[in-house]
């Protein structure tokens, strides 16, 4: 027996009023696995991660997180899928350190009293945002936002961690920081979906990726394997094939 | 001017201007949170007087009965919500209810007025949530200007509800403090020291609730980004219900206050909440001490105004209104039009 996937979808439709944007997308995520989900604009990556979360309607198909089909937002939060969206969604007008504290309001619930030890876990990975830590989250830059946002799931101890485009609009050498951190957390055995449009630095740390255009899944396949894939090289990776 | 006379004017303009500060607070809480514009606080600020007046004289005020009707309502509805939102439902809306209306009808006779004065908050605090729970939650999506149509609806089933429940008369809520002071020349009304004394207190009061506690934190946060808010586990059910559960208290302390100043009827706090509104407006609908700035300018003018002009004291603290729309419109140039 193996044991199912810690995220599994099946025929996913979902969309924004009478526009449908997934038109039936299945993946699944393992225990412990790092999993790409890759593609152009448009093709309905955020839309697929704002579905699992609850934070759009699912319209057909299943969501199965924890061998139980997915409930509303909140019982996806208090169930530990924890979503970092595009917009990073960080309270502006609040100090780093209270993000932070309100990323471990989850696990306050469960009765975790830690909140000093599991920011220092978060700062040991980003010391930038212990230097801030008073800072109000709104004077951060782009790079260390990212950061704050990430580390605010992290105060949450996700089980599975949904990242949506993590890299965007930030300087190359801040990309590297964060794909750096991305990687250290699947070493540890962390769970993550990755949504990303830099698609080589994604199927570089990944284990397994999808290739969504249109709302549809196109390709997929160990990351390796996809990364050598003529039509994925051609479309996204920005090199001709040799042998033409 | 007599100088004294001035001084007089300048405390009761303070006094006023101090409770239209709570209800500017009130105001922003619930905005803030859930984009509300809470017309009725005015509504429930009368409500807050009047009961506190009824148990006063001895009646039990028919506001408690309101509350408990609500409450059994929202009592059948949370058993659709699991065992465990019931359990939790029926130590707020059945236990507390039940403990305030046995209380209510045993000590409405004494007659004691701090008494009558708790009991009050006791009975009008709960309307908040429970007005959140079945007239906006249901709507909590919708613009900001189909919810202050909702708000002025609901200000109008409260006003008639307060006429059936107090009659057409005014009333008074016994004063904290019948003492007087005197410094100098001036004298210092010991019931105006207790509404700065509450208003003072009721801002350290949120001032460390926001600032120091996580649900205060996490009322902020929903004010700040909702989504986050519900990316951490923020239920925007429960941060609406505290919102409210503020404003109302704070609308009925208010009453209780000012209630002691001046008789009030049924239909008086919408005036007073509208003055809460124009402090709240001069600080953006975001700003706590721009709206304390503008709270207790509304409360100096209107006093000053009522000596000079008493005919035209309405109309020159609304008129106050125009320059401070005119600047905010002007500083905040193109994202004037978001909402």
């Amino acid at each position: 027996m193996t044991t199912p996937p810690l995220l599994a979808l099946d025929g996913l439709r979902a969309g924004y009023g009478r526009v449908e944007v997934l038109h039936g997308v299945s993946l699944t995520v393992p225990e412990g696995r790092m999993v790409a989900m890759v593609g152009p604009n448009g093709a309905g990556k955020s839309t697929l991660m704002s579905a699992v979360m609850g934070l759009l309607p699912r319209r057909g198909g299943t969501v199965r997180y924890r061998d139980a089909p997915a409930g509303s937002t909140g019982q996806m939060v208090a169930a530990g899928a924890l979503l970092v969206p595009e917009s990073r969604a960080l309270f502006t007008d609040m100090s780093v350190e209270d993000n932070l504290l309100l990323g471990f309001l989850r696990r306050r619930r469960a009765g975790e009293r830690d909140v000093r030890g599991a920011m220092a876990e978060v700062f040991a990975i980003f010391p930038r945002l212990a230097e801030r830590r008073r800072q109000l989250a709104g004077t951060l830059s782009g790079g260390e936002r990212q950061m704050l946002a990430l580390g605010r799931a992290l105060m949450g101890g996700p089980r599975l961690l949904l990242l949506d485009e993590p890299s965007l609009g930030l300087a190359p050498l801040i990309v590297r920081e964060i794909f750096r951190v991305l990687a250290e957390l699947r070493g540890r055995g962390l769970s993550i979906l990755l949504v990303e449009q830099n698609v080589r630095a994604a199927l570089q740390i990944s284990d397994y990726g999808y290739v969504l255009e249109l709302g549809q899944v196109v390709a997929e396949g160990p990351s390796a394997t996809l990364a050598a894939d003529p039509r994925v090289v051609e479309t996204y990776l920005g090199q001709r094939r040799r042998d033409v | 001017m007599d100088p004294f006379i001035f001084f007089a004017l300048l405390q009761d303009g303070i006094t006023t201007g101090a409770i239209y500060l709570l209800l500017a607070i009130g105001l922003l809480i619930v905005f803030s949170a859930t984009r509300v514009i809470f017309v009725p606080q005015g509504d429930l600020l009368a409500f807050g007087a009047l009961t506190a007046a009824g148990l006063q004289s001895g009646h039990v005020p028919a506001t408690l009965w309101l509350l408990d009707g609500l409450s059994a309502a929202a009592l059948l509805a949370s058993l659709t919500g699991g065992v465990r939102a019931a359990g939790r439902a029926l130590l707020v809306w059945g236990v507390y209810p039940a403990v305030v209306s046995l209380a209510s009808v045993w000590l409405a006779r004494r007659e004691i007025p701090a008494v009558s004065i708790l009991l009050a908050l006791a009975i009008v605090t709960p309307m908040g949530p429970l007005i959140w729970r079945f007239a906006y939650r249901p709507m909590a999506d919708a613009s900001v200007l189909a919810l202050l149509i909702l708000s002025m609806a609901l200000h109008f089933v409260l006003i008639g509800l307060g006429l059936v429940f107090f009659g057409p008369e005014e009333a008074s809520v016994p004063a904290l403090s019948t003492a007087n002071f005197t410094i100098g020349a001036l004298d210092i009304s010991g019931q105006s020291l207790c509404v700065l004394g509450a208003a003072v207190a009721l801002v350290v009061g949120l001032g460390w609730f926001f600032g120091a506690t996580v649900q205060g934190k996490a009322l902020r946060a929903a004010a700040s980004d909702p989504l986050g808010a519900r990316l951490v586990g923020i239920d925007a059910g429960a941060t609406g219900s505290l919102a409210f559960g503020l404003a109302a208290f704070i609308a009925a302390l208010a009453g209780v206050l000012i209630g002691a100043l001046t008789p009030l009827s049924y239909d008086a706090g919408f005036e007073i909440g509208l003055k809460g509104f124009v402090a709240a407006i001069m600080g953006g609908l975001v700003s706590y001490p721009m709206a304390a700035a503008g709270a207790l300018l509304v409360g100096v003018l209107e006093s000053l105004g009522s000596f000079w002009a008493s005919a035209y004291r309405e109309v020159i603290v609304f008129t106050l209104l125009i320059p401070v729309l005119l600047w905010l419109s002007l500083r905040r140039g193109s994202d004037e039009d978001r909402a």
